[in-house]
């Protein structure tokens, strides 16, 4: 199947100043070294805890933050290196959506305002085919035409969220990618959204990158999900095989924690210690073998963790920390064959 | 006397506004019984947050009231204590956990003179005494190399640790009661873990009884006894924690059960929903606010439903419309 996104081996590095000089003190390596893809109409979740480059994979991919290394290819174009003027015309087909609606919104603008805005800056239709497109947004999205010319503040949380839903799929775009957007929401309104942006796929074909923390929202909307750790992607598989059988020790960590709606299941968890490691200096080797305190830490110092292939679509990083025996001894063959 | 620790009958707490005022929590009642953990369930602005802070007495003011009912704690009506009176209860009877450790702890003082501070107001040590008391509650709270950490400020711990340090202050006095305002909410799943089974473990070997106020639904499931839901300043079902979540009566329970997402549950299917949304404080009705809420009409928006006992300890606001077997 033709991918519609393609990522291959990108890095974010933000630079860390310090001393009277401001030099360059080392780098937060916020992204590193990830590579996935989407193909049109699915949607690809992305979790992880806070600090781990998920929100920043997703700005770079939109380009709002430029990749240090790498390549974003959508559509068979090669993002990274375009100039903004190339870019414009492709920002159509890729568009975002941000946790806070509050703070993505500008509220000086008025509801038809932030919706009609990216048709204007595209040069997109008449005045009054605008206004029409705007009704026929607000109506999309479930919220009134009458609200057209009321301001975002307004609104609640889970209809604010519906108008920077509206704004990203005014254009028709291709790839929605969406970060944490019903974090903020209360449970009876994230459900609401979270079948919205459902019903919006089915019926416009989007693709969704859809960024998380919580993995049973992102389990919920997901066709395949990818679990980030530290700047790297550490296992990528069907949304149900990650729930069921995952094979990294971190994403069964993230599994084990979530808390269980069932008060008559008795709860045995194996709690993991300590915090996610600072980005600015990463452990060398295994970064969750590293917070596991693992014995065979030493040995991924400098070893090559990157994801492979374990089962069909299923992928997962080369971490003999990580793994049970006789699924690294599988990788580890997948790795020599290359 | 009973074996409930704190009685709240009928409290309202309102906030004086511009637009008038406005009752935030509209005659709540519930029991905490001793040694156990009440949960307090609900969406954003129903009015579980204003409780706890109206049962310690740290409302905003001028604006935030106790205009009626009572906070029975240890036999005393906390609401009618004179604030002097109520400051020697809070932090040495009752403990507060707040959600954001950050503004709950001073950024200019080391985390140690923080704790002592406990010490010093309720148990009147001397300094030494009180700092030395503080490592023991850092260790208690499983920091690492507590000696070293008493002097560290703030911003030099992870957001885990803050959530620690917060903790092991409202525990430093060995309350009877711990009231914790969404205390994991600020983090990360794995730390939220680690930081729940702290206070478990706290709870059990301190013997203390518990308030636990989350949205939360699976916290609730695996930390309390008894749930209270909350819904628009009102308790609209109070129960057991298993027996809520084995029959849950209120139409608001159901829905609020039925709109998570679980693991279980096959990926990109339609969650089932609660439509509309809580109106604002101001326009609620006076009758049942979960019909207004469904668009329905009549008589049940006009008159409060009464709460009524469906099982053993299980309460539900028994509106005909909301309430499953309920009516009669």
């Amino acid at each position: 199947m033709s991918k519609l996104l393609k990522v291959d081996d990108l890095k974010v590095h933000f630079p860390v100043r310090g001393g009277v000089l401001r030099r360059r003190i080392g780098s937060v390596r916020a992204v590193d070294g990830v590579s996935l893809d989407i193909a049109p109409g699915e949607t690809l979740g992305l979790v992880g805890e806070s600090g781990c480059g998920k929100s920043t994979l997703g700005k770079a991919i939109v380009r709002l933050v430029k990749p240090t290394a790498g390549r974003v290819e959508f559509d068979g174009r090669d993002l990274t290196r375009m100039t903004q003027a190339r870019l414009r015309p492709l920002r159509r087909e890729v568009q975002m959506v941000f946790q806070d609606p509050v703070e993505s919104l500008n509220a000086r603008l008025s509801v038809r305002e932030v919706i009609e805005e990216p048709l204007i800056i595209h040069g997109i239709g008449s005045r009054a085919e605008r206004r029409r497109k705007v009704a026929e947004l607000l109506d999309r999205v479930g919220l009134p035409a009458s609200g057209a010319e009321r301001y975002p503040f307004e609104f609640s949380g889970g209809q604010r969220q519906r108008i920077g839903i509206a704004r990203a799929i005014a254009l028709e775009p291709k790839l929605v990618v969406c970060d944490e957007p019903v974090s903020a929401l209360d449970v009876s309104v994230q459900s609401q959204v979270l079948n919205l942006l459902l019903e919006l796929q089915r019926e416009l074909g989007l693709s969704y990158l859809f960024i998380a923390h919580d993995l049973a929202v992102v389990k919920h909307i997901s066709d395949r999900v990818a679990v980030m750790y530290l700047g790297k992607l550490v296992e990528m598989a069907g949304a149900e095989t990650i729930y069921r059988e995952p094979k990294h020790a971190y994403t069964r960590a993230l599994l084990d924690a979530i808390p269980e709606p069932d008060p008559t299941r008795e709860v045995r968890r194996e709690l993991l210690e300590g915090d996610v490691p600072s980005p600015i200096d990463p452990p060398k080797g295994s970064a969750f073998g590293h917070r596991l305190g693992h014995p065979r830490y030493d040995e991924t110092i400098g070893m090559d963790l990157a994801m492979r292939e374990i089962g069909p679509g299923h992928w997962v990083s080369a971490d003999p920390c990580c793994l049970a025996a006789e699924d690294y001894a599988r990788v580890a063959d997948a790795k020599a064959a290359e | 006397m009973s074996d409930n620790i704190l009685e709240l009958r009928r409290l309202v707490t309102a906030f004086d506004t511009e637009g008038g005022l406005l009752r935030a929590v509209d005659e709540v009642s519930f029991d905490v019984r001793k040694g156990r953990t009440l949960g307090i369930v609900g969406e954003s602005g129903c009015g579980k947050s204003v409780t706890a802070m109206s049962i310690v007495r740290l409302l905003p003011q001028p604006a935030g009231n106790i205009l009626g009912g009572e906070v029975r704690f240890k036999g005393r009506d906390l609401a009618a204590l004179k604030p002097g009176e109520m400051r020697r209860v809070r932090g040495d009877e009752i403990g507060v956990i707040f959600q954001e450790p950050m503004t709950a702890l001073n950024p200019v003082h080391r985390i140690g003179r923080q704790l002592s501070e406990c010490f010093l107001q309720h148990r009147r040590m001397s300094k030494r005494e009180a700092w030395r008391e503080s490592i023991e509650m850092l260790r208690l709270v499983r920091i690492p190399a507590p000696e070293l950490r008493a002097g560290d400020f703030p911003h030099q711990l992870s957001g885990g640790m803050r959530q620690r340090v917060v903790i092991a202050m409202a525990l430093a006095c060995r309350p009877d009661l711990v009231i914790a305002d969404e205390p994991t909410t600020a983090l990360d799943v794995t730390v939220q873990a680690q930081i729940l089974d702290l206070i478990k473990g706290l709870q059990a070997e301190l013997g203390m009884s518990m308030i636990l106020i989350t949205h939360d639904l699976g916290v609730i499931a695996e930390n309390c006894d008894d749930v209270v839901v909350m819904y628009a300043g009102r308790v609209v079902e109070r129960a057991p924690v298993r027996e809520l979540f084995a029959n849950p009566r209120h139409a608001y329970t159901k829905g609020l059960l039925a709109s998570i997402p679980r693991l279980e549950t096959p990926s990109k299917t339609v969650l089932p929903v609660i439509p509309g949304m809580v109106a604002g404080l101001a326009d609620l009705v006076p009758g049942c606010r979960f019909c207004q809420r469904m668009g329905r009409e009549g008589a049940t928006l006009r008159e409060r439903p009464v709460v009524r006992e469906v099982g053993p300890d299980h309460w539900v606001e028994d509106c005909p419309a909301c309430a499953e077997g309920g009516a009669r």
